[in-house]
């Protein structure tokens, strides 16, 4: 489940990632790389879990899934935190630069 | 278990190289400057601008899967820091999934951005053939 929300997170950033003008400016290309990245990290764990268990890896718990869903958007939530502070600190646009030069 | 801690020590590698040559691209940019040699070469990215993908790629995919294994409780913020350390059974348990799992994940990147490099590099490669074929 995890992996399903994470690789759901890379394929909606990569189409915001192709359609915007300014991508390079966001740092959106950094997003999309760590979610591909972590999807497919957990694909290697997922093929490992899969060679352990065999078609039970298929069947999870109910409680199992939720937890896992429950991960993932708390992972999908620190990844964009992550991204905010990398864009905040490298301040393409000069917001925060322009915010304390008027300020000072 | 630790399976992170080897994409992560990659990152660590691969983020020094990246600093080592784009300090020479540097260089080599400033010896450049007065040359033709600097127009041949100016649509094509640079290959530290290349590595700065593999770094993204692994130090971001790391961190995630650093959150996954705190919220496993695999990863504590206290020594030593790894659950699995402390008992010499789970260690080897540990080990053992960093050098099968954590090792597949680190090549499964890298390659990844491998083909990434192989097509950005195609894609150069032919916009500098058309370029060549319309000053002809």
């Amino acid at each position: 489940m995890t992996l399903l929300v994470t690789v759901f997170a890379a394929l909606i950033t990569t189409i915001i990632w192709y359609k915007s003008a300014n991508r390079s400016e966001m740092k959106l290309g950094t997003l999309c790389l760590m979610f591909w990245s972590a999807s497919l990290m957990w694909l290697v764990d997922a093929i490992f879990e899969y060679a352990e268990l065999g078609a039970e890896f298929f069947t999870p718990a109910v409680a199992d899934m939720l937890n896992d869903f429950y991960l993932g958007l708390s992972v999908v939530a620190f990844a964009m935190i992550i991204w905010l502070v990398i864009l905040l600190l490298k301040d393409p646009k000069g917001v925060i630069r322009g915010m304390l030069v008027k300020k000072n | 278990m630790a399976c992170f801690l080897v994409p992560t020590a990659e990152a660590v590698v691969t983020t020094i190289a990246t600093k080592v040559i784009e300090s020479k691209e540097r260089k080599n940019l400033k010896a450049e400057a007065d040359t033709e040699s600097l127009h041949v070469e100016a649509d094509k990215l640079p290959f530290s601008k290349k590595m700065k993908w593999l770094n993204n790629m692994l130090w971001g995919g790391s961190a995630l899967l650093a959150f996954e294994h705190v919220w496993h409780g695999e990863v504590v913020p206290f020594f030593p820091f790894l659950t699995a350390a402390g008992d010499p059974s789970s260690a080897a348990e540990m080990l053992h999934e960093m050098a099968t799992a954590g090792v597949t994940m680190a090549v499964l990147v890298t390659a990844v951005w491998g083909c990434m490099v192989a097509a950005s590099n195609y894609l150069e490669k032919k916009a500098d053939e058309q370029k060549k074929e319309g000053a002809v």
